[in-house]
This record gives structure tokens, C-alpha cells and sequence, in this order.
């Protein structure tokens, strides 16, 4: 028989004043499985002895009845060289590469680099955000807003996910619901706007899927095609509208329609709708071609909707390359 | 004319009117045209904000300054990704590991939501953030999975302020906190009083200690920590301090000791 063993490392990248130390605790095999650390940073006043945090997990892991708990804090200094920072932008695929230096290091250049030069408009924003745009982008590690758009801290209040999908009001998963109640609800943005781009590969699934896979319900086997689902009715325009073009193409098309499929869903929210008549917000979509390096944009006629089901009226059309 | 100076012959004038009836409508009249002038003030002063052309400036300043200058990256890029890390920050406009922990493109596939949280397996509930988990392990083989919680965080201020108690107040965002529940409970059987500011940082931490957990909950991330291709870690970002904490989480199998 073999047991687990869970190791937390902490490190504190402010602080000079942290004393390094091993922590083990044996946890009772009858409890609920993993058992995660408490913080031991003495910089936050958290308390040290505090019990670990037990949740349950699934029955398969429950069979590893053992669990063991080891925690530890190293110190670490603030200063860094040129060379250290040349280094964290080397993927470096030696097994020796540590992440945690690496993280370190990003974090430091952030520090010195942006935090203390901007120190005044970091500690105005500690006390709160008030950002005018909300973006829904894709999670591809390749088109991050803050980086093709320029958005600084503070800027836009950021979703990420598969595919830049945005679910009806009526159904779907909740978590980019939830954050469109808290950015047109709390924060109040002026403009929502769905970033689609080239290559993407949640299109690609969805553009793969089998005909009768996408009238099925729910597959067992992949979370990516239950979710990518919610885009099937700019599958069905794609389709039909570049049925005469390669894949690729029709990815393309698809990329694009996918966003307005969004925007329409976006209309579905009643508190996003009565904003948008009464002119207080305005959704835009985008479409970040990282081949050619071009974007294109465009904005929701609300006045020129039409209730026809799939059209959209848009305006404003522009595309900077 | 400032917008102050407006501001205030525009009150001055209210105050006639209520004080000398006959002037209501000379004065109203004025008003009117005061607040006209106000608003084109405040909309041709250069000052007022253009959504549109803020994002144009940006995509161009990008492109001029980092896509035209590393062409090597951004072709490769072109070709595919295959970022080592997978990221959970919150949607907060104020935490973007871009700027955090300087990742540029390529380096990290990022997911954003309230409170950056990773629910448990649930194919039909949560097929969004377990879409991204697939994605990320199974077909682009990320090395490592970090989840940044951060300090002053709304939904976290949210889980512990609402009562979930089934009367919710809002339509998604009380059922979307409550994944970290048990984060809450925890920080309430062992500081119960603190005061509710110090309550929320705990709960900034546990949360994200129950989002790894919850990691676990999908069987190919538990594979992938198993067999040591898969690290989880979790952070805080404390932008009041400008101090970032990292911890780990790593499972391996050792022999059990003969009971």
C-alpha cells in the first residue's frame, strides 16, 4: 500500500524578515482527504497554529488513506541582478529550473519596473477599482487584453475563458454570469467588449464536432464540447455561410460569428439590455488577427436591432492594422 | 469657464427662481443654456473619455512597439502555443498577471473569473472553467497550475458579507461565491472576531486553498499531479503592500510505512 504525501511551500516575496522553518503533521486517515495548509506568514498576523483546511475529494483519492503535511517558508531576497532577470524569459526546460524563483523574479521586475514608479496610482487604486470597460477574451496564452490593447491596471475588469463565449441569461455555466452582474451592476462599466481571434482552438472543437454530437446533450467525455456548445449557432452560420471555403476558413468565419453569438447573448441579460437603451452602456465586439497582427472592431446598433433571430445590426466598423 | 464656475451659476439661478416667481422663466431659460454649454464643455475639452480610440491607441501602440520588434516570437507564436503555466487571477481590473507577474504572450493561458475560483468537477455546471482545466492539461500540457487570489477582493467580501442562505439577492454572483464556502466557514470557527476587514484576508487565502483542492476533483489534474508532470501552487497578491506570497501543493506517492 502507498500513501500521499502533500508538501506547501511558502515563500514571501516582500518581506526580508522570514524565518525558515519545516512544518510536518500526521492527519488522521479517517478524515476527508487532502489536507491543505494553512498561511504561516507572520507578515499578515495569520496564526501558525491554525488547523489545516479539510476537504473531500473523490472517492478514488480517499483510497489513499495516509496523508502526510509538510509546510515550508523560505527566505528570499528582494534584490535582483540583470542576469536573474534575463533568465525568466528563457523557457528553460531543465528539471532544475525552478518555478518558484521564476515567479519571484516576474513579480520583482513587475514591482520595480511599474509598482514603485507608479506608487501614487497603485495606492489610489488599493481603495478601489472603477475600470470603464468590462472584456470577455479568450484564456489563449497568446492575446491577453492588458497586452494587445495596452490596458493598464485599473483599466478593465477581465473574463477569460474558452473561447471568449458569453451564455444566455436563461441557461449555461454561471462564472462569466456572475462577473457581467458584478462589472454592469457594482462597478457600473460604460463598455463590454468580446475579444474573438485567429486560431482559436475552442472554435476549432466546436467546428469539429460531429452533427449529431452538437444535438446530443451533455458528453461525459470532454468538458470542452459541453461548453463550446453554447456557440453552435455561429457553427450553424459558418457552415452554411463558407460552406465553399477550406477549414481554416470556415474556422475563421466562425471565430468572428462566435463573438457576435456573444453579443446577441449579452442582450439577453434584462439589467445589460435596459442599459444599453437607456445609452449608459455600450457593447462592442473585436477580433485580434495574431497572423497579420490587425484588429477589427465593431459596435451593437442597438436602435437597428432586429428581433430576427441570428441577425445582429452593427455600426462602426473599423479595422486597424 | 470652469465646470465649477458653471456648476455655480447654475445653483445661483435656481435660487432665483425660487425666491422671485416672475423670473421662472428668464431664468430657466438660462439654465437650460448653461447646462447645454456644461456638457460641451466636458465632452470637446480633449479630456473626455473615447472608449473606442482608447483601445485603437493601445492595439497600435502594441503593435509598433512589440509585435513589429520581436518577430521571431510573434511568428512562432503564430504557429501555436505551449504556455508552462496555466493561470487563475480574478477578474478584478486591478490583477492581471500580465502585469503581476510580467507574463508576456506565450507564457501563460489564463483564466479569469470572480475570485478566482476553480469549482469542483461538475460536467454541466462548471463545463466553463472545466473546459479550460482540459484544455490546458490534456492538450497543451501545462506544467504548472497557479491560482492568485489578491487583497480587497469584492467577491470575496461578497461570500463572507451574504447570507446564502438560499434568498439570494443577486442572480449569479451569490451562487458562483459560495463554491468557496468552506473557505468561509473556516475563517469564521477560527477568527469569528475579527473584524470583518481581517476576516476577508483569511478568506482571500483559505479560498484559494480550497480552489486547489477542488483542483483535485479532476481526474486528469490528479494524474498529471501524481505522475509529476503537474504542479499546482497557489498565491496572494496584496496590492495595498505590493507583496506577493506563493505556495505549493504537490502530491506524490511514497512507500506507506507497515502499520
Amino acid at each position: 500500500m502507498r500513501s500521499i504525501c502533500c508538501w506547501i511551500r511558502q515563500l514571501h516575496f516582500s518581506s526580508m524578515a522570514i524565518v525558515s522553518s519545516i512544518m510536518s503533521t500526521s492527519v488522521d486517515p479517517s478524515s476527508l482527504g487532502v489536507c491543505v495548509f494553512p498561511n504561516t506568514s507572520k507578515i499578515f498576523g495569520n496564526n501558525a497554529n491554525q488547523l489545516p483546511t479539510y476537504l473531500r475529494l473523490s472517492t478514488s483519492s480517499r483510497r489513499h488513506a495516509k496523508l502526510r503535511l509538510a509546510a515550508s517558508i523560505s527566505k528570499v531576497p528582494l534584490k535582483i541582478t540583470r542576469e536573474e532577470k534575463h533568465q525568466d524569459h528563457v523557457n528553460s526546460p531543465d528539471k532544475g529550473h525552478d518555478v518558484f524563483e521564476e515567479i519571484k523574479h516576474r513579480f520583482l521586475t513587475f514591482k520595480k519596473d511599474k509598482y514603485m514608479d507608479n506608487l501614487e496610482r497603485f495606492q489610489s487604486l488599493a481603495k478601489s477599482q472603477s475600470p470603464k470597460f468590462m472584456v470577455i477574451a479568450c484564456a489563449d496564452s497568446r492575446v491577453c487584453p492588458s497586452e494587445i490593447l495596452g490596458f493598464q491596471p485599473g483599466e478593465a475588469f477581465t473574463v477569460r475563458n474558452i473561447a471568449n463565449i458569453v451564455p444566455t441569461y436563461e441557461s449555461g455555466p454561471s462564472e462569466t454570469k456572475a462577473a457581467l452582474e458584478f462589472a454592469v451592476n457594482s462597478l457600473q462599466v460604460e463598455n463590454i467588449l468580446v475579444v474573438g481571434h485567429s486560431r482559436c482552438g475552442g472554435i476549432r472543437a466546436l467546428m469539429t464536432m460531429d452533427d449529431d454530437e452538437t444535438e446530443e446533450g451533455i458528453d461525459s467525455r470532454s468538458f470542452i464540447k459541453n461548453w463550446v456548445i453554447i456557440g453552435k449557432p455561429a457553427r450553424s452560420i459558418s457552415k452554411s455561410a463558407a460552406s465553399e471555403l477550406s477549414f481554416d476558413q470556415q474556422c475563421q468565419h466562425c471565430e468572428k460569428e462566435s463573438v457576435n453569438c456573444s453579443l446577441r447573448n449579452l442582450l439577453s441579460y434584462p439589467w445589460i439590455e435596459e442599459r444599453v437603451k437607456k445609452g449608459t452602456l455600450t457593447i462592442h465586439g473585436g477580433y485580434y488577427d495574431f497572423t497579420e497582427c490587425t484588429f477589427e472592431k465593431w459596435t451593437v446598433d442597438y436602435k437597428e436591432r432586429r428581433c430576427v433571430e441570428r441577425s445582429l445590426a452593427v455600426k462602426d466598423r473599423s479595422i486597424w492594422s | 469657464m470652469g465646470s465649477q464656475s458653471y456648476e455655480d451659476a447654475i445653483e445661483a439661478l435656481k435660487k432665483l427662481i425660487i425666491e422671485k416667481d416672475d423670473l421662472k422663466t428668464v431664468a430657466a431659460a438660462k439654465v437650460e443654456k448653461l447646462t447645454a454649454e456644461l456638457k460641451t464643455i466636458s465632452s470637446s475639452d480633449g479630456k473626455a473619455f473615447d472608449p473606442v480610440e482608447r483601445i485603437k491607441q493601445g492595439f497600435v501602440t502594441f503593435k509598433k512597439e512589440k509585435y513589429d520588434t520581436n518577430p521571431a516570437l510573434y511568428g512562432e507564436l503564430a504557429k501555436g502555443q505551449s504556455p508552462k503555466y496555466m493561470v487563475f487571477a480574478c477578474s478584478d481590473s486591478r490583477v492581471c498577471p500580465s502585469h503581476v507577474l510580467n507574463f508576456h504572450p506565450g507564457d501563460a493561458f489564463v483564466v479569469r473569473n470572480i475570485a478566482n475560483m476553480v469549482p469542483p468537477y461538475d460536467q454541466v455546471k462548471y463545463a466553463g472553467v472545466g473546459a479550460a482545466i482540459e484544455y490546458a492539461v490534456l492538450h497543451l500540457k501545462v506544467e504548472n497550475i497557479v491560482i492568485i487570489g489578491h487583497s480587497a477582493c469584492g467577491g470575496i467580501k461578497g461570500l463572507m458579507s451574504f447570507a446564502l442562505d438560499g434568498n439570494n439577492s443577486t442572480d449569479f454572483i451569490e451562487d458562483w461565491v459560495k463554491i468557496c464556502l468552506p473557505a468561509k466557514s473556516k475563517v469564521l470557527a477560527e477568527a469569528e472576531s475579527s473584524a470583518f476587514e481581517d476576516q476577508c484576508g483569511r478568506c482571500e487565502r483559505e479560498a484559494v486553498n480550497v480552489s486547489l483542492a477542488n483542483l483535485l476533483t479532476y481526474p486528469f489534474v490528479r494524474e498529471g499531479v501524481v505522475k509529476g508532470t503537474l504542479a499546482l501552487k497557489g498565491g496572494y497578491y496584496d496590492f495595498v503592500k505590493g507583496a506577493f506570497e506563493l505556495w505549493e501543493l504537490q502530491f506524490g506517492l511514497s512507500p506507506a510505512h507497515p502499520v
